[in-house]
């Protein structure tokens, strides 16, 4: 080996507690980029796969009652695939030791084929015996819930009539990958289940024996599905048929569409985000550290090595570290990767699990580490060549110190000798310590990104079911009713106080953009859901006019005042202009609110009611919902307890997985960053702190200075980290999608308190770690050598 | 004033003309030269004599190429120092100057045999490691590291670091500067040795006058200027020196 390469290596040896810490930082930064983006693509690819093998439909679409005879036409449509029409109905089961109410929807499939569309993955059990009326497959999250396997038993009513099913298979689909109960808004698992029944079956039990009401198809590459969709609202016009939908309007598609996107935004953030302050870190450190080599590159220089020499033997130092870090960056990124994603295919309960890397993640994490390392090298070593040898072998000219700002205004007759000069050290080399001051201040932030999405989800959760909706249950009819029924709930026994709604699906237009929604109607005085305006205060419900979400108002590009086109998908459909009088704050979920008569007159329909919200006697709940159950006009009964609930299940879950990974390696950017901070300080201060020694200050005294320091520089950063830390928090969330749910910028004290006292730790740990060291100057060393 | 100018025939290796450097240390500007004349002859040992600031370390340096003039002239042999490029001047360190510092400037996580090997590795011609540390008595020194050898074996490994090469000059800026007179003459007879043997132009720096009795010449320099030469026709031995 050459010579100057064994230096290398003796020179990694010495100083190897740094390095590691050099090496931590970027791979953590690297670990964090290749798992957030392969754990994105793995979704992205294993759904795709799934969507593909088990034939996800493109286009949906219900009607009321249409003959089978239908079916040939559907498939001539040019540009259609493979169609399957279906009797699709819901309805209300009794699972064996479970009290609250459970609903469900039945979707037939062929009596002797699997489906061409939406096939089921069977994962226990066997496929539907046609010759049987009883038997009945399981959607496996609502068989897991209930603990339901093949051989038990199920009862189902089904119009009034209580029927005994027998579980023969658990399957999964990619229709219902999420399930959500109709007028839903969070994924239930428990209290809403979907199985699948024989086609011949369901057809007399609803009574649509040759006949279907529901249709999936999926369309030929290459076709345009807005033209088979307007051909396929035609065709099914006079049997009830509501607008076909395509894919992204499916729910579970879609609430799985903006986990993706969520996953994509926080992937991306916070793979830049990692990656970029280690890469800046590195590039400190490195040129920190070369400086403090400039009399050892002044004498390779004496010797004849040339510029590029010496600049390549740097390089070399900085590259194994960078190198070493990138594999192991890499592997353990990949390995966090793989983890992650296995974790959501269990989370999503997918089949299969199609993990990839592909090289272009790695490489570019590799270029952009190596890129700012190799700037941090070569900037530094240009530093130290570029000075003539015998420059560089002069002690450096005492530098200028001066009477800084603090000492100018006079604080320092306060401070001892010691004080005064750390504060005239970080003074004199203002760049430097405003470097050291941001690096840890990054620290800082990172820790902030990495756990405040705790608080903002909490706080939403607050707000949205602590302010706005405050029932006790949900009650939803299974068709607008009058309002009479309401008289029927509030005479349940237990029930203390209810308020009504009437809920209508519309498509809301403005300019050439629309929005799938629903229009929900109120009755003033509201004590239990209440809309709340920006500053989540109740806004009365105004006589005309119609609130809509912030949300929906900044995607249709309305403010208040403005007139928006309401087209009814329901009813007689009437087609309406309404003014848009002010936004709701909502942080969950989207729609547009008008006073419940106003609605019903513009449904051109008597007073009636799509539900009601009960605010119960918690003693009576079992009961309620017995009596609930049994009455034929009840399509669902939802506990607010249970959506919040679902929603740390599903959501929230989904967040807390991927930060929970984030904050794991947050804490080790955090450390390696100060680490390194109080090591370089070390080795550029030495030779003066032992000099001090020798003058007989004591171990304890420059311990002051050079860890007073490092303190003074983190107590700078403190501010800083957790003002960076909100401004990347906002940008985050800013940038997530907005679909399913908005989160708020909310950092709980607690969580700026918990950040900074990491910071804290990790510098009075870094300080023990170069305490020790102080402790062990060589006093001689300095006496002998130069300066 | 007096000039480093002899009118002989010898065989001159360097030629400063003129030769000033200032240079900013600080706030304050240093005139460390202010207009040297003088040549150097090939094989002969040089003391440069002068006080601290008297500016003969950055004459030196500048002789070695580690430094460039602010103005003036300065040959070695037929090339230009003062307007050569960072890569000649690179070159000029490699092949033909050896350099020893006061303070060794040691590499310290090498051996001594590595710390020779380092310069021999980028040598046309150089000596075995080995054989150069023999040369200053440490060939059974050679696996030690700096931080294990006492400041007179250090001095002695720089020496050998520098003449491994087989350098044409040696130059050495108070490499007893650092050492007790005990220690001082050990490598104060390695250098002559080497200047001898080997035939290597030597020029040594010192503000120790009693030096200067070893030497060949002994110019003198004080306020960045030649002050006096003197040619010693009477050269003694380290040993012989009285500190």
């Amino acid at each position: 080996m050459k010579t100057i390469n064994i230096k290398l290596v003796r020179d990694l040896k010495a100083s190897w507690g740094q390095a590691f810490a050099i090496l931590m930082v970027i791979a953590a930064g690297v670990a964090t980029f290749i798992m957030s983006l392969t754990t994105l693509d793995a979704l992205t690819l294993t759904r795709d796969a799934y969507y593909r093998d088990y034939r996800f439909a493109d286009v949906f679409t219900t009607v009321n009652r249409a003959p089978e005879s239908l079916r040939a036409r559907i498939e001539a449509i040019k540009g259609v695939d493979k169609v399957e029409t279906r009797v699709v109905a819901p309805v209300k089961l009794a699972v064996k030791d479970y009290f609250e109410p459970v609903i469900g929807e039945v979707v037939s499939v062929p009596d002797h084929r699997q489906p061409f569309v939406n096939r089921l993955h069977l994962i226990k059990g066997r496929y539907i015996d046609p010759e049987r009326d009883d038997e009945v497959i399981l959607n496996e999250v609502f068989a897991n819930a209930h603990n339901l396997n093949p051989g038990d038993s199920l009862e189902m009513i089904i119009k009034g009539n209580l029927q005994e099913l027998t579980v023969v298979g658990v399957a999964l689909s990619p229709e219902f990958i999420y399930q959500v109960a109709p007028g839903g808004v969070m994924p239930d698992f428990t209290r809403f289940g979907v199985m699948w029944m024989a086609r011949d079956v369901l057809g007399k039990a609803f009574e649509m024996d040759k006949a279907f009401n529901d249709v999936v198809l999926t369309v030929q590459a290459g076709t345009n599905v807005k033209d088979i969709i307007q051909q396929l609202d035609l065709m099914l016009e006079n049997y009830g048929g509501k607008d076909a939908r395509e894919r992204k309007w499916q729910t579970s598609h879609r609430i799985f569409q903006s986990d993706i996107d969520q996953l994509e935004q926080m992937a991306g953030m916070f793979s830049i985000i990692f990656l970029g302050i280690a890469a800046f870190l590195l590039n400190v450190v490195v040129s920190r550290l070369i400086n403090t080599q400039r009399e050892l590159v002044a004498a390779l220089k004496a010797f004849g090595y040339s510029n590029v020499e010496v600049g390549l033997h740097y390089l070399a130092f900085v590259a194994v570290i960078v190198i070493a870090g990138l594999l192991i960056g890499t592997a353990c990124g990949i390995w966090l990767g793989h983890g992650l994603s296995e974790i959501y295919t269990e989370f999503y309960r997918l089949p299969y699990l199609q993990y990839e890397v592909r090289f272009e993640i790695i490489t570019i994490a590799s270029l952009i580490t190596l890129f700012a390392a190799t700037i941090g090298t070569v900037f530094a070593v240009n530093r130290a060549v570029k000075l003539p040898p015998a420059e560089a072998m002069r002690p450096e000219p005492p530098v200028k110190y001066s009477k800084g700002i603090i000492e100018l205004i006079g604080l320092t007759r306060f401070f001892s000798q010691s004080l005064r000069m750390i504060i005239r050290h970080l003074e004199r080399k203002p760049l430097k310590s405003a470097m050291s001051v941001i690096g840890i201040a990054l620290a800082c932030a990172v820790m902030v990104v990495g756990t405040f999405f705790k608080d903002a989800i909490e706080f939403m959760i607050d707000i949205e079911f602590g302010l706005a909706q405050r029932q006790d249950i949900t009650v939803n009819f299974i068709e607008p009713t009058s309002y009479r029924a309401f008289y029927d709930l509030q005479r349940i026994p237990g029930v203390e106080y209810g308020e009504v709604y009437r809920s209508v699906p519309v498509r809301l237009r403005h300019q050439h953009m629309s929005y799938l929604t629903s229009i929900n109607g109120y009755d003033n005085q509201r004590d239990l859901y209440r809309s709340l305006n920006t500053e989540n205060e109740p806004i009365e419900m105004p006589e005309n006019g119609i609130l809509l979400t912030e949300f929906l108002g900044e995607r249709l590009k309305l403010t208040e005042g403005d007139e928006i086109i309401i087209e009814v998908l329901e009813g007689k459909r009437p087609i309406k202009k309404v003014r848009v009088v002010s936004m709701v704050n909502q942080y969950i979920g989207v729609a547009a609110y008008m006073d419940r008569q106003a609605l019903n007159r513009l449904m051109q329909e008597d007073d009636a009611i799509s539900g009601a919200y009960l605010k119960i006697d918690s003693a009576y709940e079992n009961d309620i919902y017995n009596t609930l159950r049994d009455m034929p006009q009840v399509a669902s009964t939802t506990a607010r307890k249970n959506v919040i609930s679902s929603f740390y299940d599903t959501s929230a879950e989904f967040v807390y997985i991927f930060v929970g990974f984030i904050a794991m390696l947050s804490v080790i950017i955090t450390f390696g960053v100060i680490y390194n901070a109080a090591r370089i300080a070390l080795s550029e201060r030495a030779r003066e702190l032992a000099s001090m020694r020798v003058l007989g200050f004591t171990k304890a005294e420059i311990s002051f200075i050079l860890l007073g320091e490092l303190a003074l520089l983190t107590l700078f950063a403190l501010p800083l980290g957790l003002i960076f830390g909100r401004l990347f928090s906002w940008y985050i969330i800013k940038e997530l999608p907005q679909e399913i749910f908005r989160l708020p910028l909310i950092i709980e004290p607690s969580t700026y308190a918990i950040s900074a006292l990491a910071v804290i730790f990790a510098t009075i740990l870094s300080s023990l770690l170069v305490r020790s060291r102080l402790d062990h100057l060589d006093l001689i060393a300095v006496l002998k050598t130069k300066e | 004033m007096p000039d480093a100018l002899l009118t002989n025939n010898s065989d001159v290796v360097f030629q400063t003309k003129d030769l000033t450097k200032t240079y900013e240390m600080g706030e304050v500007k240093v005139h460390a030269l202010r207009g040297v004349n003088s040549e150097l002859y090939a094989g002969e040992l040089v003391i440069l004599l002068g006080a601290s600031g008297s500016g003969k370390s950055t004459y030196l340096n500048i002789l070695g190429g580690l430094d460039q003039p602010t103005s003036g002239e300065v040959f070695y042999r037929d090339t230009d120092l003062a307007n050569a490029t960072e890569t000649e001047l690179t070159n000029y360190r490699r092949f033909h100057i050896g350099f020893v510092f006061q303070f060794y400037n040691l590499i310290p996580s090498l051996t001594a045999l590595e710390n020779v090997s380092i310069v021999t590795e980028i040598a046309t011609d150089p000596m075995r490691p080995e054989d150069a540390l023999k040369l200053v008595d440490l060939g059974d020194r050679l696996h030690h590291f700096p931080a294990e050898m006492s400041g007179g074996e250090q001095q002695r490994v720089a020496i050998a670091r520098a003449i491994a090469k087989n350098p044409s000059v040696l130059l050495c800026d108070e490499p007893t500067g650092a050492l007790d007179s005990e220690t001082g003459v050990i490598v104060l007879e390695a250098l002559q040795r080497i200047n001898k043997e080997l035939g290597t132009t030597t020029a040594v720096i010192t503000h120790n006058a009693a030096i200067a009795d070893m030497a060949d010449r002994v110019i003198q320099l004080g306020d960045g200027m030649i002050s006096n030469v003197h040619i010693n026709n009477n050269r003694i031995s380290p040993r012989q020196i009285k500190w």
